[in-house]
């Protein structure tokens, strides 16, 4: 797989996401929480844009009237049929047998610490003093 | 079932191809007003009066929302929201970027339920408003989008008033259909809404007939639902309701010639509920001699469906067996847009179908019911 900048770290505010198109594909950032992931920005389920989902927390209970919310924002609700999905993995929890969104690795690294070459790049300054956001794909 | 559904390049994908994809034509679009002030240039200063002071008065204790609040914000998709600011489905030139041209929509089928017509108590109110959303559609709509095409909207428990306006929409030429809503004060095959049927026959117009609203009726035969997951299926069962009842009252027997469009009611009730309607003929049609063939062949003949929210068996093929049972010219397709249980054109059918089962569900069956100029 190939690894390509598409964003400096602070381009993509905590909370929202970048939308980028990498080897032909719609792949969406998110920053949570200080980590990014990316995910395909299309649902599996009927192709909604996957940057319009609500970032949800992931909720769980053990009894009726007690809940607790973990992860906060790393939850997908999909903005159409509201399909939950999982940031990290992509897993569906709406279906998980069968369905989960494509999500890619991420990495975050110094601009002194990219070579140069074949990085899609093209519409950031490279200054040390940033750091990049990296998928690969 | 694959894993993971990468999609393929963007570059070839059906979404940067809609020149050469098949034409669809939509027979569900909700456009909205962006505030009800918007109406006012449709209505008399009287009724613009009245909607300022007293606002509208349905069957239900809710008049800005409904007693099921919907998953989400106004029960539209959340990237419905156009960028300036307007409403979801309020903004044209949104909703074409949005679905009318990444979708090749060829025609677009409005319907409105904004200030829902249908359930207004003060009847010379909803006189009032029903010919004020019916000129609304045209002016702001259709006048400047050709492709979208309004209908009349009566509320049917004002029946003379319905006829009439009936009559006045009916000579412009510019509706495709007449609305009703299932959910009046009584089964919609009473003979009480009969002269509207016999309007709609006499001006060549099918009869839409979209899922929503509350008669004053539960929305269900055994009571009010307790929450949205389970009032939402309501949709199918009022819709059914009312096909049993326009059939066995003998409506189409009535009107040869009147075609009805049951919208966002689902399907995959309609082959049960017509073998079920045939097995009853056969045991008591003596109760009903007005009903003079199997219910079967006046669904047949005489009703179409519209296809969201989709069905999603688990086996995709079950639903191609229940297309072939209803029949697949009684399919059209509609999309819903920009509410949230939205169908896209290109994803929403799981089950293999052919080019030509495509061309009729997504085109020509909507053309063998509308009449598009």
């Amino acid at each position: 797989m190939a690894r390509h900048v598409v964003a400096t770290t602070s381009e993509i505010p905590p909370g929202g996401n970048k939308v980028v198109t990498v080897s032909g594909r719609e792949i969406v950032v998110f920053h949570v929480n200080g980590e990014f992931f990316a995910l395909l920005n299309r649902c599996p389920h009927e192709g909604a844009p996957r940057a319009k989902a609500a970032c949800v927390a992931h909720l769980r209970s053990d009894e009726p009237g007690q809940y607790r919310r973990s992860r906060v924002g790393e939850m997908l609700r999909c903005a159409w049929h509201g399909w939950e999905f999982d940031m990290r993995t992509g897993q569906s929890y709406f279906d998980p047998q069968r369905l989960r969104v494509r999500s890619y690795p991420v990495a975050i690294e110094v601009g002194e610490d990219l070579a140069k070459g074949p990085y899609v790049a093209e519409t950031f300054p490279v200054t040390v003093e940033q750091s990049y956001v990296l998928i690969e794909v | 079932m694959a894993d993971v559904l990468d999609r393929p390049d963007v570059r070839s994908s059906p979404v940067a191809d809609a020149k050469t994809r098949l034409k669809i034509i939509d027979c569900d679009i909700h456009p909205s007003l962006n505030s009800r002030a918007e109406i006012g240039a449709f209505l008399s200063k009287r009724w613009q009066d009245h909607l300022k002071t007293y606002g509208d008065h349905l069957r239900v204790p809710f008049t800005s929302t409904t007693p099921y609040p919907r998953s989400s914000p106004l029960i539209c998709r959340r990237d419905a929201w156009p960028p300036n600011g307007r409403l979801p489905g309020s903004d044209l030139p949104f909703m074409r970027l949005q679905h009318l041209d990444p979708l090749n929509v060829e025609f677009g089928i409005l319907q409105v339920l904004d200030l829902f017509i249908f359930s207004q108590q003060n009847l010379e109110f909803g006189a009032a408003i029903q010919r004020a959303i019916n000129e609304w559609q045209l002016e702001c709509w259709c006048k400047p989008e050709p492709r979208l095409r309004a209908s009349i909207l009566v509320g049917q428990d004002n029946t003379e008033a319905a006829v009439a306006e009936i009559e006045r929409c009916a000579v412009t030429g510019k509706y495709i259909q007449v609305n009703v809503s299932p959910r009046a004060n009584e089964p919609l095959g009473r003979r009480r809404y009969w002269p509207i049927y016999e309007a709609a026959q006499a001006a060549g117009l099918p009869l839409g007939i979209h899922v929503g609203g509350y008669g004053g009726h539960a929305p269900t035969g055994g009571g009010w639902p307790s929450y949205y997951n389970e009032e939402h299926h309501t949709n199918a069962h009022s819709v059914a309701a009312a096909l049993t009842s326009l059939v066995i009252e003998g409506v189409p027997e009535r009107f040869p010639k009147l075609k009805f469009v049951f919208i966002e009611g689902g399907f995959g009730w309609v082959p049960a509920i017509t073998w079920r309607m045939d097995k009853h003929w056969q045991h008591f049609r003596d109760e009903v001699p007005h009903v003079k063939r199997p219910p079967s062949q006046y669904v047949r003949e005489h009703f179409w469906f519209t296809t969201q929210p989709i069905e999603e068996p688990d086996n995709a093929h079950h639903l191609r067996a229940v297309i072939e049972w209803i029949g697949i010219d009684r399919l059209l397709f509609s999309s819903d847009y920009p509410h949230w249980d939205y169908d896209d054109a290109r994803f929403a059918f799981k089950t293999p179908l052919t080019d030509a089962e495509r061309l009729k569900i997504f085109n020509t069956n909507a053309r063998a019911v509308y009449t598009f100029n």
